[in-house]
């Protein structure tokens, strides 16, 4: 929830946000992939919600409409064609979107003060505001979610409708699924929802069905049920195993506080040297140039300097022995 | 002008600036208070129920205008989405529907009947009034021309054939049996409706 008192993490915050009211149930977002018809009502849904709206783009030569998540297309349905072993076709459409993770890459990736913030019920948020554009976020994304506006220099992905869940609503996009495709709940309420539908999957020939809730981001606010949940990778190339990049989870994680301990150090050994030296003796410029100052001094000595022509590129100074 | 900066006050501006950015990275940074990202939009405007008015599924939508309809206010449309307590979709609507403020607020939305006279390619607005008068006086000069009282062996059959008549899809059932009632009385066959097309 959008309350400040319910935030659980900040990005490039070393201060405890505030701790005191975290009895909030997490919440969390279905998505039945095996139900999903592809009509993109969602994509509609949440342009509608948060003020955004696409160019009219290129057909790319698949359904996908627009090809690829945008800084305004917060959520894109990726339509993959796989035969089966059978040799049956299957329409594999699985609506792409931020995934809040519980461990997420990318406020972990910003160094904008709050920029990104995690809330107590799982929802992770972007404050445009505090946004600097330098796209770190998109870096130490698993998912490959956030996009920069071009116009703005500014991140953008879903926000998991906040603003509605913030006063007791359900996404827009859940709300407007006809199949019932996507569910909104307790994330403890989804999960029993999956697992009703794995099971009914798996009766109906899906030996494999399973939800998709991975461990290496300590488990996602927005989940999956698969029909292949042992080859996410079928699904536009969902990774099976995600995780934060090393890089991003080394250079935030023990890197950091090593580089901020040399600059303090290397502040702190100025000031001690200051304190047992003290200051250089330096003299004063009207001690060097005398009481006309620099400007006056350096003219009276270039003047009287035997013959110094400004020297030019290429051309041997007369200093130097011929 | 040039400004004069000694060197000493250059290296004091220096060491300030490191000290000051290792305090910030060390987290002490000062800060605003945090406040809600962004506020739910909705918050005080008003509700309508209403239809979508696309197809024959006939979805229940509510429709949010801001202003509270004191004297000075003038209403707008600002979002749309499906009515949860509708029997028909309770909540959902398709692509189509879920656009449905694009499709009220888009410029080339016809908000008044217009008339293109023979002859001509353009467009010319009439009032209401003019609009009704203009069809009832089509309808009638073509029934009178073709109404077919009975056949070649003399059977009545009361039949318009000229003239045909497409219902809209998201009807209510009353406004439903008046359409057919008015169709069918006046001996009218093509009788379609936007649902199938």
């Amino acid at each position: 929830m959008s309350n400040p008192q319910n935030i659980l993490r900040r990005s490039a915050t070393t201060t405890t946000p505030p701790q005191g009211r975290h009895e909030v149930e997490p919440v969390a977002k279905l998505i039945d992939v095996s139900r999903c018809i592809g009509c993109k009502a969602c994509q509609v849904a949440c342009m509608e919600w948060n003020d955004v709206r696409d160019e009219v783009g290129i057909n790319g030569g698949t359904y996908n409409n627009p090809t690829d998540l945008t800084e305004n297309s917060w959520t894109v349905m990726r339509f993959t064609e796989h035969e089966n072993e059978q040799g049956d076709l299957e329409w594999l459409i699985r609506k792409d979107g931020c995934m809040h993770c519980a461990d997420p890459g990318c406020l972990t990736a910003c160094p904008a003060p709050g920029a990104i913030v995690q809330y107590a019920n799982g929802i992770v948020d972007f404050d445009s505001d505090k946004c600097i554009g330098c796209g770190y976020c998109v870096t130490g994304c698993p998912f490959d979610i956030p996009r920069i506006s071009e116009r703005d220099s500014k991140s953008y992905k879903c926000t998991l409708c906040s603003d509605r869940v913030s006063v007791g609503l359900e996404p827009a996009c859940v709300k407007t699924c006809p199949t019932g495709c996507i569910e909104f709940g307790s994330k403890a309420d989804m999960i029993t929802r999956a697992e009703q539908r794995v099971t009914e999957l798996k009766g109906r020939g899906f030996a494999e069905a399973g939800l998709y809730d991975p461990a290496g981001v300590g488990g996602t606010h927005v989940m999956y049920v698969l029909h292949h949940a042992d080859k996410p990778d079928l699904y536009a190339g969902l990774p099976e195993n995600p995780s934060i990049s090393p890089f991003v989870s080394a250079w935030k994680g023990p890197a950091k506080p090593i580089m901020s301990a040399i600059i303090g150090i290397t502040a702190f050994a100025g000031f001690m040297h200051y304190l047992t030296k003290g200051p250089k003796d330096e003299p004063l410029d009207e001690e060097v140039f005398g009481p006309e100052g620099e400007d006056a001094y350096l003219r009276e000595h270039t003047l009287s300097a035997p013959e110094t022509e400004p020297h030019e590129p290429g051309r041997r100074s007369d200093h130097e022995p011929r | 002008m040039t400004i004069q900066v000694t060197r000493r006050g250059f290296f004091k501006l220096g060491a300030a600036g490191l000290a000051t950015s290792s305090m910030a990275m060390m987290g002490f940074a000062p800060e605003a208070a945090a406040s809600s990202i962004r506020p739910f939009k909705l918050t005080h405007t008003k509700e309508t129920r209403n239809i979508c008015t696309y197809c024959s599924v006939g979805c229940g939508v509510l429709i949010y205008s801001r202003g509270d309809e004191a004297k000075n206010a003038h209403q707008q449309i600002i979002h749309i989405e499906g009515d949860p307590d509708h029997p028909v979709s309770r909540g959902a609507l398709c692509p189509k529907g879920a656009g449905l403020l694009d499709y009220v607020k888009s410029p080339s939305r016809l908000k008044f009947p217009e008339v293109r006279e023979p002859g001509t390619n353009e467009w010319k607005r009439i009032s209401w009034e003019e609009a009704n008068e203009r069809i009832a006086r089509h309808i009638k000069a073509d029934r009178d021309e073709n109404f077919v009282a009975t056949d070649s062996e003399g059977r009545t059959v009361n039949r318009w054939t000229t003239t045909g008549f497409l219902a809209a899809s998201a009807s209510s059932n009353e406004a439903g049996y008046l359409t057919h009632k008015f169709v069918t009385s006046l001996g009218m066959l093509a009788f379609d409706n936007q649902a199938r097309v």
